[in-house]
């Protein structure tokens, strides 16, 4: 019985990684029992960075609320703001400007680009290679700058707010992003020359942390670790908000499940993205960048849910109102979690090195996973 | 002409003329045991500083450039921090292991100065197995690295150990092929012997193909031997925090570092010396002016330059390439690395035999 659980027998070695270790990217902390050097256990042990967020949301207006979610995933903080934006506008019926919709759109994308450009560099330096972690630096670095410019802040941008954007656009906002474009374009190549074309990285991806579609769906997992197997599930396709619907992208599928295929879907997410930007860039309407809203906010009784796709998958937002003016209950659903959950599952039987290749293309980021 | 071994000789007969027989030789071992730790300490400097400024170079960023000149202080900077730290030896540690490893990484590095010819008639050992003795000696690195693993009491320690156990041993056995393919086109195991075979061409360049297949074995062989990237699972940062020194700080981890890297200098003197003519100048066949040209550039630093270049290769694979995975990088020995080098041997013998080489 106690072997079929996997628990620890005698002679297994038990190793705590974490709460500080290089590969866990954060205060993350997996027990792990070992045969060897093959995994027998994954086990995480959350809550070092736990903060209540919900509860402190709680306790805060519909206003106030959204700069708290920055601190979730603080690498899609436009998106998580997003998402707190819709829901209040969702529950109070607030149309917003179509100037305010594209900006939100391009705000998005470039978080998103963002987001996988960092996650690309910390994988390769979880995988041993140094380079490209400064490679993929270098690249959102010029998205942080069009940030900085913007929204005045480079990681918790507090930019998006019910009814629209906080501010207008920079008056550079516009060059800046096609002179990212090009520079992407042109560094893209690069990075299939250094990490994927590379022989030892596919060797060390290709058939490790494999997982079925099944499995990942009773995990919950979403994102590019679900399309990683094949499954559609971009929340922009499926349910459409903002302009997503209107727009001309992919959904980028992979079928092969493993650590290998989600790389790949986010590699060419990026690409999508890029498309994305390219549609509006030039297609920005004249006009407000945010709706009159009342000064208080008070969303109706009732229950409210909202998701988008962030970088990591499906965030959602899940609202319980009294007709007050803030949340009665409010309940984050993040990517992070269950995708970290279904850790254990991909990790069994491979060895510690696989370990953090698949931690690597979870895109764990603990924050959000721990809130 | 001005030289290593004119110096050399010049002191000899020095200290022969001055003091009786006994003491001369005395302190003529003292000088090269100053030698060797200078040499030692000077190599560890300068090899820190290249590997940052190479790896700063390869990630578009500048390298310590705020310490004297173009940051060459730096490491002198943190050698100094290093020995002012404090050396902890953690509890539940075998102390004795634990403090006895980093001195045994040393001093195989320091053994293993001994037979290399850094100039024309300039070695501290004229050695007439000298090329077995490396091979030897160098295998006594992975005692040191099984030592701090398993005297540390740490698990990642351990399993940084064990893979390191099984690196080393596995990985020697092509190094050693790939070396003896040139000990049997030379017929000698004398370092300087086989430099002076390379007199009309270099061997890389006399042994055709099959030389050549020996010498990339031999730069996979002792880059995994060294426990460099990308084949440095012992100390693997992202999965093993530190590996086998994780729980080394101060001067007692400076010296597994020093060693590491002086290890990568005399692996690379060694493939200098056996595929690349050692001190031996670069001549073209019958051209003779540019031969002369060449002369001129003392042994010295044909020997450094020749080292110094296979040292930037293998800093280029560290910054370049992920890390294999444990199994992975079995596989690639035992299944692939191997049998090549086994074949190769054939081929280089019957090229000896028959006389096929230049």
């Amino acid at each position: 019985m106690v072997e079929e659980l996997g628990s620890n027998t005698e002679g297994d070695l038990i190793i705590n990684v974490g709460p500080q270790h290089p590969a866990t990217h954060g205060v993350l902390h997996l027990v792990i029992t070992l045969n060897g050097e093959t995994i027998k256990k994954v086990e995480p042990h959350l809550g070092y960075i736990h903060r209540s967020i919900e509860k402190m949301c709680e306790s805060l207006t519909y206003r106030q609320f959204i700069y708290v979610t920055s601190r979730m995933d603080y690498l899609s903080s436009h998106i998580n703001n997003h998402a707190c934006a819709l829901i209040v506008e969702k529950g109070m019926q607030i149309e917003v400007p179509p100037r305010a919709q594209v900006i939100r759109v391009l705000m998005d994308e470039l978080t998103r680009i963002a987001s996988h450009e960092l996650w690309w560099g910390a994988m390769a330096m979880d995988l041993g290679a140094f380079t490209p972690f400064f490679h993929a630096f270098r690249e959102r670095e010029a998205i942080n700058e069009i940030m900085e410019e913007t929204c005045g802040a480079r990681l918790t941008m507090n930019y998006m707010v019910p009814g629209g954007v906080l501010e207008d656009l920079h008056p550079d906002f516009q060059r800046k992003v096609k002179e990212f474009i090009t520079l992407y374009k042109r560094k893209i190549a690069e990075y299939d020359d250094m990490v994927t074309g590379n022989i030892i990285f596919q060797n060390r991806m290709k058939g490790v942390g494999v997982i079925s579609a099944a499995d990942a769906i009773s995990y919950g997992c979403s994102g590019p670790t679900l399309r990683g197997c094949g499954v559609s599930c971009d929340i922009r396709k499926i349910y459409p908000y903002e302009l997503y619907d209107k727009i001309e992208f992919d959904e980028v599928l992979e079928t092969a499940g493993d650590s290998f295929a989600r790389y790949m879907v986010r590699i060419r997410e990026m690409n999508q993205s890029i498309r994305i930007i390219e549609q509006l860039i030039d297609n920005i309407p004249e006009g407000d960048v945010q709706a009159k809203t009342k000064a208080v906010l008070k969303l109706p009784k009732g229950e409210f849910y909202q998701r988008v796709e962030t970088a990591r998958g499906e965030f959602g937002i899940f609202i319980v109102s009294e007709g007050g003016t803030n949340p009665y209950r409010i309940k984050f659903r993040s990517p992070g979690f269950s995708n970290l959950s279904a850790l254990d599952h991909m990790a069994r039987g491979s060895k510690i090195g696989d370990l953090v290749a698949m931690m690597g293309t979870l895109d764990l980021v603990i924050p959000d996973i721990d809130r | 002409m001005w030289s290593f071994s004119n110096i050399a000789d010049t002191l000899h007969t020095w200290l022969h003329n001055t003091f009786n027989a006994t003491l001369a030789k005395f302190v003529e071992m003292v000088l090269v045991g100053v030698c060797v730790i200078s040499l030692f300490a000077v190599l560890g400097l300068v090899l820190v500083m290249m590997e940052r400024k190479v790896s700063a170079w390869m990630q578009i960023r500048l390298g310590p450039n705020r310490v004297g000149p173009k940051g060459m202080m730096q490491s002198m900077a943190d050698t100094l921090k290093l020995l002012v730290k404090e050396s902890m030896t953690p509890d539940g540690a075998d102390k004795f292991l634990f403090n006895l490893a980093p001195y045994i990484a040393m001093m195989v590095a320091m053994l293993l100065m001994a037979p290399i010819a850094f100039a024309r008639n300039f070695m501290m050992w004229n050695l007439n197995i000298g090329v077995l003795y490396v091979s030897a000696i160098s295998s006594v690195s992975v005692i040191s690295i099984l030592m701090a693993g398993w005297a540390s009491n740490n698990k990642y320690s351990l399993l940084g150990a064990m893979r390191s156990g099984a690196q080393i041993v596995s990985y020697e056995l092509s190094a050693g092929l790939a070396i003896l393919s040139i000990v049997v086109l030379t017929g000698t195991l004398n370092m300087n012997e086989i430099v002076l075979s390379q007199a009309d061409g270099w061997w890389i360049f006399k042994g055709h193909i099959p030389v050549i297949i020996s010498f990339i074995i031999f730069i996979i062989a002792v880059t995994a031997e060294t426990n460099r990237a990308p084949f440095d699972l012992a100390e693997a940062e992202s999965e093993l925090t530190a590996g086998f020194h994780t729980e080394y700080s101060g001067m007692k981890f400076a010296l597994f570092f020093l060693a590491e890297y002086v290890n990568v200098f005399i692996v690379c003197a060694i493939g200098a010396t056996l595929f690349l003519g050692g001190w031996m100048p670069f001549h073209i066949g019958h051209w003779d002016g540019f031969n002369r040209i060449m002369d001129l550039i003392p042994s010295s630093l044909w020997f450094f330059g020749k080292t110094f270049f296979l040292i930037f290769l293998i800093m280029w694979f560290r910054w370049t390439f992920p890390r294999l995975r444990i199994d992975q990088l079995l596989n690639l020995e035992w299944k692939y690395l191997l049998p090549i080098g086994m074949f190769n041997l054939l081929l280089v013998t019957a090229m000896a035999i028959l006389g096929w080489y230049f």
